[in-house]
């Protein structure tokens, strides 16, 4: 596919046509333009473009008097500034207002590695499923965080999306098609399904092949849409294989329908929260029946943001 | 004309002020029915409030009650969500919605919940009740009027323990930052806050001196005196390049003697008893 390029180039670019086409979105930064690619749309339409300065509470509450005024408004900053300092600014008045605020953040995740502690953050994503009427999404490439932007404009009410600074691959295409809450099954294969988001997309590609030189047909969605959640590709994905699992597996795709489906699990879908080794003998992976054997390569890409399971 | 101007062109006579009173009153009664109806609630913040508010919604903000989306509406925004009361009473005295909402206040699912929930409330512009955000929303406000060339104002009104609250300066250099001057900051000076007097707690004094660092046009006035407060109101209202800061000194629990700046009536309900002598001083039976 294309050549590699950042997530968060795909939300400049999409903030250029929104510029040229929407006379009504307006974007607020918190004095990282450049970092965040907002600054695509500040050169372009610096009418509509307000920076806040390093003052990212204060910036989230602008963004929603101003969207409470009518406009599509767009707010970045890095993933810990814009959803850990500001959650309950988020939580209160963003959402508790319905007010259509796009907030896009960078830097999300480990990518920002180099910058230490301070700089990443692992937690946005569960930071921002937790607050109401928030749609949460992880575009896996730029073209995707493009889409993703987008359809956030075209959407009315709050969205949180997460990009990424260091490029990464082109795992979709122009014809790949995206929708908000619609996951996208980027390779097929049924004896293993990989589901993962962001940058780890890649990471599961990778790991697919590996697989499939180990005569294990490995499967990989692009899960963009943490919320609301496409439980349909995740329970067709737990059914192909349901044929050749093991009655372990047969509960724990019990557990996945009953969760998928917002029932409380049955008392025989329960997992027994025993520790399982798995082949590497590692004891400290979460609960599964088996996990597929995964290279060193795979391991380090903290693998526990995928979801492996071997029915 | 402005509708505003309109008003502001009525004579401040003594019958004027004498009819901002007697509505100021019957709203302080309904603040006490509603909050000892509910069994809870923030009579001291309220009640300190009552006159500003009423200065506002019945001489100087350009609004319609029966078109609540007009675009074209000054903005009012309870930055000190917790007096809430206040504001039903005059929303509901103004027609914005039917008086029967104030006998569910606090009631699961009701309309007026404890702190304004903006998708409930008509009249109601942003959700608060979480200290320190009010200012922020009103400065987003007053960039999309000026964004959309329109000339509406914008208010918002802010306690003075609010002003503890980091984000309010944020916002305060960002509106001076703007040059907003179609927006004005109101702060009810009552100098009490849950646990105790304001300087005690965490002083916010020099409260004029602040605002004034932080690019405003201030001026202090008494927050009960209703010739002071539309003064202060047109004040503001003229181009000056930047935000003004109104501070109103006014007494926590005004209007109620035994609710009068003692700091135990922050949020605690009255009691039946304490209900009727306060209506009685109210001059309700």
């Amino acid at each position: 596919m294309g050549t590699a390029k950042a997530i968060r180039d795909g939300y400049g670019e999409a903030l250029l046509e929104l510029g040229r086409d929407d006379r009504n979105v307006v974007v607020l930064d918190a004095d990282l333009a450049e970092s965040t690619r907002s600054s695509v749309f500040r050169d372009a339409y610096p009418d509509r473009f307000f920076n806040a300065g390093i003052a990212e509470q204060n910036m989230i509450n602008m963004a929603v008097g101003l969207a409470l005024s009518g406009k599509t408004v767009f707010a970045s900053s890095f993933a810990i500034f814009a959803t850990g300092r500001c959650w309950e600014q988020l939580r209160n008045s963003v959402a508790a207002t319905r007010a259509n605020v796009k907030v896009v953040a960078s830097h999300g995740g480990l990518t920002v590695g180099p910058d230490g502690l301070s700089h990443q953050c692992v937690e946005d994503i569960s930071l921002m499923r937790t607050i109401p009427h928030f749609a949460v999404i992880v575009p896996c490439d730029w073209l995707e965080a493009k889409k993703a932007v987008l359809a956030a404009a075209r959407m009315k009410g709050p969205v949180y999306i997460r990009t990424a600074r260091p490029k990464t691959a082109q795992v979709t295409a122009e014809e790949t098609p995206f929708a908000i809450g619609k996951s996208v099954r980027l390779r097929p294969g049924d004896d293993v399904t990989i589901i993962a988001c962001g940058v780890m997309v890649e990471a599961a590609l990778e790991a697919a092949g590996d697989l499939a030189s180990g005569g294990i047909a490995a499967g990989v969605i692009d899960m963009h849409t943490i919320k609301p959640l496409d439980a349909q590709a995740v329970m067709a994905a737990a059914i192909v294989s349901r044929s050749r699992s093991s009655p372990m597996a047969w509960a724990l795709v019990d557990l996945t329908v009953s969760a998928t489906t917002a029932r409380p699990p049955v008392d025989s879908a329960r997992p027994t929260m025993t520790r399982h080794e798995n082949r590497s003998g590692d004891s400290k992976c979460w609960p599964m029946p088996m996990v597929a054997p995964m290279n060193q390569k795979t391991s380090a890409s903290s693998i526990s943001s995928l979801h492996v399971v071997r029915l | 004309m402005r509708e505003t101007e309109r008003a502001a062109a009525r004579r401040l006579n003594d019958s004027f002020v004498r009819e901002l009173e007697e509505r100021a009153r019957g709203i302080r009664a309904e603040v006490v029915r509603m909050i000892a109806r509910a069994g809870s609630g923030h009579p001291g913040g309220s009640l300190s409030i009552v006159d500003i508010l009423t200065a506002l919604y019945f001489a100087r903000l350009n609004h319609r009650p029966k078109d609540p989306r007009w675009a074209g509406r000054d903005r009012m925004i309870l930055s000190k969500g917790h007096a809430a009361p206040a504001l039903y009473a005059i929303l509901g005295e103004c027609g914005y919605f039917p008086k029967s909402e104030f006998l569910k206040l606090r009631r699961f699912g009701a309309m007026l919940q404890g702190h304004p929930d903006a998708t409930r409330v008509p009249g109601v512009e942003t959700s608060t009740g979480s200290l320190g955000q009010g200012l922020s929303v009103g400065v987003g406000m007053a960039l999309a009027g000026r964004l959309d060339r329109r000339d509406y104002r914008v208010y918002v009104c802010l306690g003075d323990g609010e002003l503890e609250e980091g984000e309010v300066w944020e916002a305060a250099m960002a509106a001076a930052h703007y040059r907003l001057d179609r927006l004005c900051a109101i702060v009810d000076f009552n100098g009490l806050q849950i646990d105790g007097r304001i300087q005690d707690t965490l002083n916010p004094e020099p409260i004029p001196a602040k605002w004034k660092a932080f690019g405003w046009d201030v001026c202090e006035i008494d927050g009960h005196d209703f010739r002071q407060i539309i003064r202060a109101l047109d004040w503001a209202a003229g181009p000056k390049g930047k935000p003004s800061a109104i501070v109103a000194r006014t007494v926590k629990g005004k209007g109620v003697s035994f609710m009068e700046a003692q700091v135990n009536w922050h949020g605690v309900a009255p009691c039946a008893d304490e209900a009727r002598r306060a209506l009685a001083e109210l001059g309700e039976s």
